[in-house]
């Protein structure tokens, strides 16, 4: 018998793969040099669209790209209330970072995102909350203390506890004076004081010792080196914080940012979807795990 | 010649000179044949036009670390088990271009990739490598963001998929529960007998490309060949993997002493993710031209047994063998569950295999299992 003539059917129209990785220029506004190889840069979306369509919630990051250098996660530091203007606190570890630090402003930048999980807000309502954290850790928690003080009213207790290697490692100093005034209590530390240094000496974790807090409806926030960020937990399930309710944001190399490039894997977590922000008890069996 | 039309699910028989006349109807039909060819040392896939481009009568011996082509006594035309390529490496090609980014004077114009998708039909699919595609599927097309490239190339494939009669013995999936036949997700799908091959029909395509093809209803002796066949295959697998409790075993035994041993031989050369019909790591690069004005941004395969692959400024978090290894068979095992709902491991043996150390997964996993937690 004769089967029914051979059809090709239409060939499907799709969308390039290379879309979902494709940067948008955006422009460098402002630079601000936060501290010894540490900087802030504004950046602004070239196309007016992309501007007024892009939104991200305090945590979530952006890869930022240099054509022939490469690509980086940075973590979004403004305040998600102005989304049209970006801010990206970087320090200037290698290859790609610090390219960046030789462009000026008026420079173009290429810029996807955003990604990620985000500090659980609405979460955070009525409780008190401590913000914990490291160096450059401060950057990713900067959006919580602007979204904090725009609505002061609805959250508990704030309380940062920041450590940096010296004085002049911190970032955010000229914002201290406004935070304390949105009643944000902080307390200070450094690994290396100087002669003017009236702030503590010692590592983060070891500002719990001042705190009393009330395990019932406290909330802590971590960022900082992996290092840090596990006394941090063991200070806070110490203070019988719920595991649930300790949330940290994570760092890993990654390529896509979208969930398959497979750098980013912490066990069963992708640290560019499933994070950054995690809760400890997402990833309690693995976190002490050496290596992994 | 029979006089009704096959229906979709129906077995028929053809003569195994007819194969050519398939060959030529999706040839018409616009498609690129890719299949099992003879290599300088092993059966490799790659672009065929007739049947005579197959291995027909031969085979191979693999075991540990080893891979030799055989002549075989008859002139069976899939009497072999897989070779190094898996039909990744056309769903999920080597490097992918993404787009290019103009700078000059300053500038940014980014201009996607605009990829052709080819059209293949990939012959002689093993049902290893079936449940293989269907698991790239989940991590590429329903992983939350969906790779338009592998969709696009994944939704043009024609598969002609063949049953494993001859196991390797370095083949488990009979334990994995993805072989040796296969239940869908083909065109058409094949089982080899003496001088007839049976064909199943899964799709309309498949059925089309039976267009002027001799064949006829599949014979009560013709099924029963086959499936004794298949039925002699599971149990003629060259190795074993136990599954059972898997995830956990894994996960409770992340500092067992095996992992050390198992470190003392790896060379981390990440050969066994590449043949790895599954694994789906990359990297994203630049290729810049010399002035610098222009770059050409590609994704390439990676392994998480590279050096570079978790380096973070300031450190490596997987800086040994011991780590590597055990990120890779954890993640075949264990996190891949969590991530995608399946094992990450089909049972095709490739990594046995292509190992430069002999190092065989089914062995570690026992290992771990006798003397480890539970
Ligand atoms: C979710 C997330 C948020 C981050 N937020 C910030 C931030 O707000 N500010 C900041 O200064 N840094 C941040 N980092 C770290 C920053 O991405 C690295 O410092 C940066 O990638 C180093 O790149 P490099 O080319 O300068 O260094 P190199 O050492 O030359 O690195 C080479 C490549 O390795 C990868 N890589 C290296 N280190 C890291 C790392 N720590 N994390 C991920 N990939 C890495 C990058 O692809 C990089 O291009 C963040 C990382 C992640 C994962
Ligand atoms: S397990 Fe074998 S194939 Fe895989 S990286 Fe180690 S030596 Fe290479
Ligand atoms: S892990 Fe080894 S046996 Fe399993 S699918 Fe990959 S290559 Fe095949």
């Amino acid at each position: 018998m004769i089967m029914p003539t051979i059809n090709s059917g239409p060939v499907p129209r799709v969308e390039t793969i290379g879309d979902a990785y494709v940067p948008y220029p955006a422009k460098i506004t402002h630079i601000k040099e936060e501290a010894y190889a540490i900087t802030t840069y504004n950046v602004v979306f070239e196309d007016e669209l992309r501007r007024e369509q892009y939104h991200f919630e305090a945590g979530q990051f952006n890869m930022l790209y240099l054509p022939g250098i490469g690509e980086v996660p940075i973590s979004i530091s403004s305040d998600p209330a102005e989304p049209h203007c970006l801010g990206h606190t970087i320090r200037f570890a290698g290859n790609v970072t610090r390219a960046i630090g030789r462009l000026n402003v008026g420079d173009i930048i290429g810029l996807r995102g955003p990604y990620g999980s985000a500090w659980p807000i609405t979460r955070l309502y009525g409780e008190d909350i401590y913000i914990v954290t490291g160096g450059i850790g401060m950057a990713p928690l900067r959006p919580v203390l602007y979204t904090i003080m725009r609505h002061r009213d609805r959250f508990g207790r704030v309380v940062v506890l920041y450590g940096a290697r010296t004085p002049a490692d911190m970032l955010y100093t000229a914002e201290f004076e406004s935070w304390q005034a949105h009643d944000i209590q902080l307390h200070t530390t450094v690994d290396r004081a100087d002669p003017h240094w009236r702030g503590q000496v010692g590592v983060v974790p070891m500002l719990f010792y001042h705190l009393r807090l009330d395990p019932r409806k406290t909330v802590v926030l971590t960022c900082g080196p992996e290092i840090m960020i596990r006394f941090v937990v063991y200070e806070a399930l110490a203070r019988r914080v719920p595991k649930e309710k300790i949330f940290l944001s994570m760092e890993r190399n990654m390529k896509c940012a979208l969930g398959f490039c497979g750098h980013c894997q912490f066990g069963p977590s992708f640290i560019c979807k499933d994070g950054p922000v995690l809760t400890y008890a997402q990833i309690e069996p693995f976190f002490g795990v050496e290596d992994f | 010649m029979a006089d009704i039309t096959p229906k979709i699910g129906a077995y028929i028989s053809i003569a195994k000179t007819s194969l050519q006349a398939v060959f030529d109807n999706l040839k018409a039909a616009g498609f690129t044949l890719i299949g099992p060819t003879l290599g300088d040392s092993a059966i490799e896939c790659a672009e065929i036009t007739q049947t005579t481009d197959l291995p027909i009568g031969w085979t191979q011996v693999q075991e540990a670390g080893t891979y030799r082509l055989q002549r075989r006594s008859d002139q069976a035309y899939f009497g072999y088990a897989v070779g190094p390529h898996s039909w990744k490496r056309y769903l999920y090609p080597p490097t992918l271009k993404l787009y290019t980014v103009d700078h000059q004077n300053g500038g940014f114009t980014v201009t996607p990739a605009t990829p052709a998708t080819p059209q293949y039909a990939f012959i002689g699919v093993r049902p290893c490598d079936m449940h293989a595609i269907a698991i790239q599927d989940r991590v590429f097309l329903h992983n939350g963001f969906q790779e338009t490239d592998y969709k696009a190339r994944r939704q043009r494939a024609f598969i002609l998929a063949v049953n494993c009669t001859e196991p390797g013995s370095t083949c488990f999936c009979a334990s994995m529960g993805t072989g040796p036949q296969i239940e869908t997700g083909f065109d058409l799908a094949l089982t080899e007998i003496p001088e007839i091959f049976l064909l199943e029909i899964g799709s309309e395509l498949g059925r089309e490309m039976l267009t002027g093809v001799d064949w006829w209803h599949a014979g009560a002796f013709e099924l029963q060949t086959a499936r004794q066949a298949l039925t002699a295959a599971r149990s003629h697998m060259g190795r074993q993997l136990d599954i059972s409790a898997l995830p956990n075993l894994l996960y409770q035994n992340l500092e067992h002493p095996r992992w050390d041993q198992v470190a003392n031989r790896c060379l981390s050369c990440a050969n066994c993710t590449q043949v790895c019909p599954t694994c789906f790591c990359s990297d994203v690069k630049d290729v810049s031209d010399l002035q610098n004005q222009q770059a050409e941004r590609v994704r390439v395969w990676d392994s998480c047994f590279n050096l570079d692959f978790s380096h973070v400024h300031g450190g490596n978090i997987r800086p040994t063998n011991r780590a590597r290894y055990r990120q890779w068979l954890t993640h075949k095992l264990a996190s891949w569950v969590d991530q995608f709902g399946t094992l990450g491991c089909v049972g095709c043996g490739r990594c046995i295999t292509w190992c430069p150390a002999s190092i065989d997964l089914t062995e570690e996993i026992s290992a771990i299992r006798e003397e480890g937690t539970r």
